[in-house]
């Protein structure tokens, strides 16, 4: 929150000249019909993506020269927001001329990226980039009508947030090489969930099949278990240092010093100690301990014995040790 | 021509109001706690709004109104004092409300629940309204609290409160309605519907934003929101808005008066545009016609998305509201429209119309002539649609 979001704006007003323009008359708004598409030297794609029961549903008209697959003609019919008839309106301008390999390269980013006035200004209010996403679709739809194939054939990667096309491996890589432990930073480094939202958690606008929650969560779970793994074959291989340790390790590492050089002085003298606890105080690491038998309330304790232990800790584990009887 | 249909919303305020309201900035602006002459010189008028405000919603002397700053203060007031006082410091721990009412209820009720609170959501039937003998079948010794709404917002739906308010005194459960939308459009009687809290707000009949009340029947008061002064009779602390409470009463006054024009006369334009709407093939009110506030009415219209119904009207000055998911910020539908089924056409298809006593003849008129050419050019361009006007009679 901050001054810019207390007073809700209407979401018309951040819409560009040029979605008002074409929602008010958008130019390739219409159908072809079989004669139409014969008289112009094509065959006829006629592609439906969506449902009315859905909020968005658009018709896709192409006539397709067979010789060159170039797409010689293209309409559109829409049941949607004003943001849905103007990019289908841009998506149908854009499609003519291209032939249908070109034209699936379409996305609804580069839909809203046409809609834009100003270069760096977007055409559409970030809730509304979902309206945009349907005109990449039905293309997918007609291009797979005309050559016969499977609409998910053209898929070559899994999207996860379809507002801004970000695929499940961009987010996987994002969170490991930046170390990410929130959806808000996902979204701060890819946008993804930045515009609809449906992609961030189940419940949202839209069912989706996977959400940003989720990937967070097992790819921080996968990194935790090779991080362990990491840290198990160190310590196996003898190369493994105290940070890296898991708090098994660490504990083992110290209770191993301890029995070869502090705790049989100890015993000669009656007493012993236990390790407690190993808190991270950064950059220090607290060992809690307790003193056992004649060490407990011996004035050594907390003098010449302590000074000992934790030097002999120092040299041979971490000089970052501190030793902290309760 | 500007025609501001959406009066469910908010209202112009009335000029008489305004008016009324004036000399409480620059001239009459003591503080009514104030014991000197500038303090007491605002009491006579705040008096009057007083009156006007009982003998509004029929609420006896003995009884409280307080002052709030809109319905969403008085909601908030009585669910959280009803959770402090009945379930924190008492034996109950559960609410009744329903699934349509204003999220200034349910986003309450979703709080009370994660505090442990159970809560019961009735839904409505086909024609969108709470059946009073649901709220039997869930009342039990462990409510707190029955809260339903007088009239929805999207479709004027009147529910059963007199039935309702009878069940509760039978079972001995306060009974809270929120009346934000019948104030003004239909009768509101406290005693005779055995309400025990009722919410108002002023700027839903021709008041201004900013100021609302809270009815609390004696004996049934509750801990307040806003601890502080000892204004309200310590119920509600914090200095009276003088000027927007002396409006409030008037615009009581002149909604009550108002009752039959808003009957008949606004009910007439309603029925008009209405009427002309549904001329038009693939048309719907949704929920029906019966028990509705007479100024509102909810229209389905096929292969015609709310929010390019509403773009197309705008474009003609005419403003109106829509349901439709596309048209909110969280692209949420909302609860009405949901609970007529999420998955259904009519959550995307459908547009409010809400009427007042300030619309027109003309603008009525002006108004069908331009939802006949935004429905006819957006149905050109549906793909959800089949156009075919030849069928039709109206060439629609």
């Amino acid at each position: 929150m901050a001054k810019g979001d207390l007073i809700s704006g209407s979401i018309w007003d951040e819409y560009s000249n040029q979605v008002i323009r074409r929602m008010d008359d958008p130019t390739h708004q219409g159908e072809i019909t079989e004669e139409m598409a014969a008289k112009a030297g094509g065959k006829l794609i006629v592609a439906d993506f969506g449902a009315e029961s859905c909020g968005d549903a658009v018709r896709l008209y192409w006539v397709v020269n067979e010789e060159t697959d170039v797409i010689i003609d293209s309409k559109f019919k829409s049941f949607g927001c004003g943001t849905a008839i103007a990019s289908s309106d841009v998506m149908a301008e854009l499609c003519i001329g291209k032939t249908v390999d070109e034209a699936i390269k379409i996305t609804n980013i580069d839909v809203e990226h046409a809609l834009r006035d100003h270069p760096d200004i977007p055409a559409v209010p970030p809730q509304k980039m979902h309206c945009s996403v349907m005109a990449y679709d039905v293309i997918k739809k007609a291009a797979a009508q005309y050559k016969g194939v499977d609409m998910e054939s053209f898929e070559t990667e899994k999207i996860v947030c379809e507002c801004a096309r970000v695929s499940l491996s961009t987010i996987q890589d994002v969170i490991r090489i930046n170390d990410l432990k929130t959806v808000e930073q996902i979204t701060d480094y890819t946008k993804a969930g930045a515009f609809c939202k449906s992609c961030i958690r189940p419940g949202g606008h839209e069912e989706k099949d996977i959400y940003l929650v989720d990937i967070l969560a097992d790819t921080r779970a996968l990194m935790e278990q090779e991080r362990l793994k990491e840290a198990a074959d160190a310590s196996q291989e003898g190369r493994s240092s105290f940070d890296t340790m898991t708090i098994v390790q660490r504990i083992k590492a110290i209770d191993e010093v301890l029995d070869t050089d502090i705790r049989p002085m100890l015993i000669m003298d009656g007493g012993n100690m236990e390790i407690i606890d190993i808190k991270e105080n950064m950059p220090h690491y607290d060992v809690y301990i307790r003193y056992l038998g004649a060490c407990s309330g011996c004035a050594s304790g907390s003098t010449g014995t302590l000074y000992a232990m934790e030097s002999i800790l120092k040299q041979k584990i971490d000089e970052n040790i501190r030793i902290l009887p309760i | 021509m500007e025609v501001y249909l959406d009066n469910n919303a908010t209202t112009v305020v009335d000029p008489q109001v305004y008016k009324a309201m004036e000399p409480f900035f620059c001239t009459l602006y003591g503080n009514p706690n104030s014991l000197h002459k500038f303090g007491a010189g605002t009491h006579p008028k705040m008096v009057e709004a007083l009156n006007y405000l009982y003998d509004g919603i029929n609420a006896a002397d003995e009884d409280d109104i307080i002052i709030t700053a809109n319905a969403t203060e008085s909601n908030n007031t009585v669910l959280k004092g009803i959770w402090i006082d009945k379930i924190l410091n008492g034996d109950k721990n559960h609410i009744i409300t329903s699934e349509v009412e204003h999220p200034s209820i349910t986003a309450v009720c979703k709080f009370l629940e994660a505090q442990g609170v159970s809560v019961t959501y009735l839904p409505v039937n086909d024609e969108g309204v709470i059946e009073a003998h649901t709220v039997k079948d869930f009342i039990s010794d462990d409510t707190a609290l029955v809260s339903i709404m007088w009239a929805n917002n999207e479709t004027g739906k009147i529910f059963p409160i007199k039935e309702i308010g009878a069940i509760c005194k039978e079972k001995g459960v306060p009974f809270h309605t929120d009346a934000t939308q019948a104030i003004g459009k239909i009768a509101v009687d406290v005693q005779a519907c055995n309400v025990t809290y009722l919410s108002f707000s002023a700027h839903k009949f021709h008041g201004p934003k900013g100021v609302g009340g809270l009815y609390v029947k004696k004996g049934h008061e509750l801990t307040p929101l806003l601890h502080g002064g000892e204004q309200m009779g310590g119920h509600r602390a914090g200095t009276v808005d003088v000027a927007s409470m002396v409006g409030m009463g008037l615009a009581m006054k002149l909604a009550v008066d108002h009752l039959e024009f808003e009957n008949t006369e606004v009910k007439r334009l309603r029925d008009k545009l209405e009427d002309a709407i549904l001329e038009l093939p693939e048309t719907i009110v949704i929920g029906g016609k019966q028990n509705r506030t007479p100024n509102t009415t909810l229209i389905s219209i096929r292969g015609v998305e709310g929010e390019s119904m509403l773009w197309d009207m705008n474009q003609k000055t005419i403003g109106a509201s829509t349901g439709s998911a596309c048209a909110s910020e969280d692209l949420e539908a909302n609860p009405v429209m949901n609970a007529f089924g999420s998955d259904s056409e009519l959550a995307h298809t459908g547009v409010r119309f809400s009427l007042s006593r300030f619309n027109t003849e003309e603008q009525i008129d002006y108004a069908i002539e331009v939802i006949k050419n935004a429905v006819k050019r957006l149905r050109t361009i549906s793909s959800s649609y089949a156009y075919t006007p030849k069928n039709h009679k109206s060439e629609l």
